[in-house]
């Protein structure tokens, strides 16, 4: 496989991944808290495609947003806001017994073995003839990670909301003694959230339909992961991690032997612990004054 | 919410009448876990006046205004605002009832610009309040502001955050102005400038609640100033009391 190739795929896979990172971390601005249930969105998503797949494709895709974005409405209204004045740890769990009670609800209705969510399959076919394999999913990855990013940014950048939700972000409490409605900027990152969450949805299962019960676990682990080595305090660093991480699990995937594959993941992690013991606060941080020793 | 009975027992004790109430503290309890920080404190702010509160480190000051904002539980007593109860309500809907903070340590967001701070004091404006201040007059009163719009506010210095955090809390265009120490940190010039602000603001028709540790200063601006320690209100001075320097140090130490 050429070098081209590898980068051609890491960097669609990235711009996916990118998206995880970013759902986590505007959820993590406003609220102090990684969401572990934002997997449960993709998997949400997941199953909504593989639920309508006999509708027009566009209808599918409407409802698959709509759903994911009642979903993280439901989970912050009946999971979290009760519990925004619990001690971190409190809610840190409550997210945990979230992703597991959905995980039981998935496993419930729609068993064990999977869906299959092939609603925009065609979308693997070849965009031209040649040696460089490049299909539609990958340009509509580029695409569509570019648009949501640069949509984001325009959002926190140039809006009302979007300077609330950094205000937010900074100092929650400052930010509501202004009048910044702690109801409505966590919501708002919610459906954010959830919006991203779909697109995940749509975009991963054109590579792979089947979707299983912890279909939207994996995906959310690996991004953590970016998020975690990219700097989650800033919006930036945690998207560039999400890609980082997305782009090298792409790029390593083309190059171990076929018969290799499995460890995948375990020379992802290696890298990811070799990058926390060189850059503990994040590979993309500042050099940070406040670095503290953790034992 | 029930009224203490004692009410008008403490009104007598706490000092003069005020004619026209527009913020009234009446038995108001403060606790951290099981640490009392407010202890029954009335505190009656007549329209238009200067208020100031002083006394020393963990007196109940700062828990007096957060308690007001309903950054912090309230665990008995009542705060009414125009003679209604907002005991216990959020600070978002505070502030737009007419209250605003400007906190201890200014909390002036330094990543974002001098505008976009000033745009976040715009949020909690309600249609119909904030006649009386509005941008030209808060570009006026603090030039400095005005210069630096385009620049991180955390590149500002001390004496300018202080000012930018006054006009942000203006633009929400309170009817009370709630000041959690102003002047901490500044050097007395820069001290003047804002006490100077804070009178034209009274000026303009804003009543000022002025949380002070500079007890002589604060004695001299204010109509009217209560002396806080241990969470109870222990002495009402006037401007008069300003240069009485043994009053000043009885009230602070009790006597």
């Amino acid at each position: 496989m050429s070098v081209l190739q590898s980068i051609v795929d890491g960097v669609a896979l990235g711009a996916v991944y990118a998206l995880v990172a970013v759902g986590l971390a505007l959820v993590f601005g406003v609220m102090r808290l990684i969401n572990f249930a934002h997997g449960e969105l993709i998997t949400a998503g997941g199953y909504t495609l593989a639920l309508t797949a006999a509708f027009p494709k566009i209808a599918s895709v409407t409802i698959t947003v709509v759903v994911c974005i009642a979903l993280a409405l439901l989970m912050e209204r009946v999971a979290f806001r009760p519990l925004r004045a619990a001690s971190p740890t409190t809610t840190l769990v409550a997210t945990f017994a979230v992703a597991f009670a959905l995980q039981g609800v998935w496993l419930i209705a729609f068993g064990p073995e999977g869906r299959t969510a092939d609603v925009l399959a065609s979308l693997n076919q070849r965009v031209f003839e040649g040696d460089l394999d490049v299909r539609w999913i990958t340009v509509t990855m580029l695409a569509v990670g570019g648009l949501l990013l640069g949509g984001t940014a325009f959002l926190l950048g140039r809006t009302t909301i979007g300077l609330q939700m950094r205000a937010a972000a900074a100092d929650f409490r400052a930010a509501r003694l202004l009048g910044v409605r702690a109801d409505t900027v966590i919501s708002f990152a919610f459906v954010l959230a959830g919006l991203l969450a779909a697109a995940v949805a749509i975009l991963l299962t054109v590579q792979r339909p089947l979707v299983t019960p912890t279909f939207g676990l994996e995906v959310t682990i690996l991004g953590l992961v970016g998020v975690v080595v990219g700097g989650i305090d800033r919006l930036g660093t945690a998207t560039l991690g999400g890609f980082a991480i997305g782009f090298l699990t792409s790029v390593l995937g083309d190059a171990l032997p076929a018969d290799e594959r499995v460890f995948l993941p375990s020379f992802v992690f290696l890298l990811v612990i070799l990058v926390l013991l060189l850059r503990p606060a994040g590979l993309f941080a500042r050099p940070s004054k406040t670095a503290v020793e953790r034992v | 919410m029930s009224r203490p009975r004692t009410w008008a027992g403490r009104a007598r004790r706490t000092g003069p009448r005020v004619t026209d109430p527009i913020l009234e503290i009446e038995g108001l309890e403060v606790r951290y876990g099981p640490v009392p920080a407010v202890r029954g404190i009335d505190l009656r702010v007549g329209r238009g006046e200067i208020v100031g509160v002083i006394g020393p480190n963990g007196a109940g000051k700062s828990s007096t205004l957060h308690a007001v904002m309903g950054a912090v539980p309230v665990h008995g007593g009542e705060v009414r605002l125009r003679g209604v109860a907002i005991t216990g309500g959020r600070p978002e809907d505070i502030v737009r009832a007419g209250v605003a903070l400007v906190p201890e340590g200014r909390h002036i967001f330094a990543g974002l610009t001098v505008e976009d701070n000033l745009n976040l004091g715009l949020v909690g404006r309600r249609a119909g309040n904030g006649h009386q201040v509005d941008l030209a007059w808060i570009g006026g009163l603090f030039p400095v502001v005005e210069e630096f719009r385009s620049r991180p506010a955390g590149a500002l210095s001390g004496g300018q955050q202080q000012q930018l955090a006054i006009a942000r809390a203006l633009l929400a265009g309170p009817d009370v102005l709630l000041l959690d120490e102003p002047s901490l940190g500044l050097a007395p010039t820069v001290v003047e400038t804002v006490w100077d602000a804070l009178r034209q603001i009274r000026d303009r028709g804003v009543t000022i609640v002025l949380v002070e540790q500079r007890a002589q200063i604060t004695v001299a601006l204010a109509d009217r100033t209560y002396v806080l320690t241990g969470g109870r209100v222990r002495a009402t001075l006037t401007p008069s009391d300003a240069h009485d320097t043994a009053r000043l140090v009885a009230a602070y130490f009790g006597s």
